[in-house]
């Protein structure tokens, strides 16, 4: 029977579900799609070895699903999952098998989420059906803080986190779990931790938990900063609107010089010019296009980035924000002055050159950035 | 430019998204888009100066990138923008060094 057209969103969001090793990820995917709600959840298990084991435990073996097994889904079957996923699509509009409305894929315990990501977006088949709607984190509540300090993998899987699920609370040390808590607060502080013991995991939720839920941490007003193995997290807040063309060069910038090591940026911004709040993610040298909101999420109006650093000075980012931040307004302000004229914009098709005589000194400080916790 | 691999035309930069629904881009008219190179043009040209290379429009639909003495190259967007300009300059575009944001705070970008 064909694919009903009308039951297939125009992008297909893609949850990846990754976690370290033995961290309860198979367990909480099979929790998951036993939820009715998600019966048209299709699946993509990448498992380590030559025998997979997985697929098995979850219990659901059918058309939505389909096993990676010949490696790590972040090294060598990258290429592997994009025909997968195209082989699932191409099933689906073929009507072979019944139209899924959501894709997640579990990731091997050593996976760096990066690569996955990247090869959502980068895919030219595939970026044009699927987006990515999360990346959802499982934290083994009794080795966590271990892993944590041994495994680099670990950090990053915390870091690039849009939801954090705890498991294994229920055999933990209560002490034990409090101290890992409270670390990956500082490590990734606008992932909302869960915990996977408690009975009302809302899995619809937290498969879409990348869908701009994630700023309910971001509203906060201050967001510590610790360094956890060379991780820190910080915000930065402004209060005056952004120039958004002079953010996109500064963010470039700083993620093609820095990007391995910004594990995350996330922010909701107030534009110069725009009433609604844009919203940015990005993972190390990936950023996903940038999402126009409907609405503020609260009357708190500034714009607010989170960064998520390994082995960088958040002072030396907050300088450098500051600067480039500072040129874009002495840019418009500048033409504004020469002009006269009330016209909100240079003219179209004007071109500069970078003559030292241009560039006018700063008038004071036209940003005011607030240091969100101490360094 | 493909963040993995560097294959170029493998990826729509963020700052230059395709006009579609609840995505935020300056992209969504002609007008829009030219006002946006231009004003990106001007802004980023206060930053190449330090490494002695500007920006250039060119026929709107890519950019022209040229050092001071002569090298040039044409680039497409900016998360292809910055590794040429390394290529071509043969330093690290590095927006945390000090050296950089001292000048153009003393505004002689």
């Amino acid at each position: 029977m064909p694919a009903m057209v009308e039951d297939v969103p125009a992008f297909t969001p893609v949850t990846l579900l990754t976690g370290f090793l033995g961290s309860g990820k198979t367990t909480l995917l099979r929790r998951l799609l036993a939820d009715p709600a998600l019966g048209d959840t299709a699946v993509i298990i990448n498992e380590l070895g030559e025998v997979g084991i997985d697929h098995l435990l979850v219990e659901r073996l059918d058309d939505h699903m389909v096993l990676l097994k010949s490696g790590c889904v972040c090294c060598t079957v990258r290429g592997e999952l994009a025909t997968a996923m195209r082989d699932l699509h191409s099933r689906r509009e073929r009507g072979a098998v019944p139209p899924f409305r959501r894709l997640v894929i579990e990731s091997t315990g050593l996976a760096d989420p990066f690569p996955v990501l990247s090869t959502l977006k980068a895919d030219p088949v595939l970026r044009h059906h699927f987006r990515g709607a999360g990346v959802v984190t499982t934290v083994d509540a009794v080795n966590g803080i271990l892993q944590l300090e041994r495994h680099i993998e670990s950090v990053r899987q915390v870091a690039i986190a849009d939801a954090i699920v705890l498991t294994k609370t229920d055999i933990a040390e209560t002490a034990v779990t409090a101290r890992l808590v409270a670390q990956l607060g500082t490590m990734n502080p606008s992932a909302p931790l869960l915990s996977a013991a408690e009975a009302c995991l809302d899995a619809a939720v937290l498969l879409q938990s990348g869908s701009g839920g994630g700023f309910r941490a971001i509203e906060e007003p201050t967001v510590g900063t610790a360094a956890h193995g060379g991780v820190r997290a910080f915000a930065i807040i402004v209060d005056e609107p952004l120039d958004w063309t002079a953010f996109g060069i500064w963010l470039t910038m700083l993620l093609n010089r820095h990007g391995e090591r910004i594990l995350r940026v996330k922010g909701i911004l107030a534009l110069a010019g725009e009433e609604r709040p844009v919203a940015v993610h990005g993972v190390q040298h990936l950023v996903h296009a940038p999402t126009h909101l409907s609405h503020w999420p609260s009357d708190d109006h500034r714009s607010r980035l989170v960064f998520i650093v390994e082995g960088i000075e958040p002072e030396l980012i907050r300088r450098s924000f500051s600067v480039f931040n500072r040129l874009g307004a002495e840019m418009v302000n500048s033409y504004l002055d020469k002009n006269q004229c009330g016209v909100s914009a240079p003219p179209v098709g004007e071109r500069t050159l970078p003559m030292k005589a241009e560039f006018q000194r700063p008038r004071g400080r036209a940003k005011t950035i607030h240091q969100g916790g101490r360094s | 430019m493909c963040s993995l691999c560097g294959i170029l035309g493998a990826n729509e930069h963020w700052a230059d998204a395709a006009a579609r629904e609840g995505v935020y881009t300056r992209n969504a008219d002609p007008i829009g888009r030219r006002r946006e190179r231009a004003h990106r043009v001007r802004l980023v040209n206060h930053v190449l100066a330090f490494y002695g290379m500007q920006l250039s429009d060119w026929q709107g639909a890519s950019f022209l990138l040229s050092t001071f003495t002569g090298k040039s190259e044409i680039v497409e967007d900016l998360g292809h923008l910055w590794p040429v300009a390394e290529k071509l300059c043969g330093r690290c575009c590095d927006p945390l060094a000090h050296e950089l944001l001292e000048r153009m705070d003393a505004g002689h970008g």
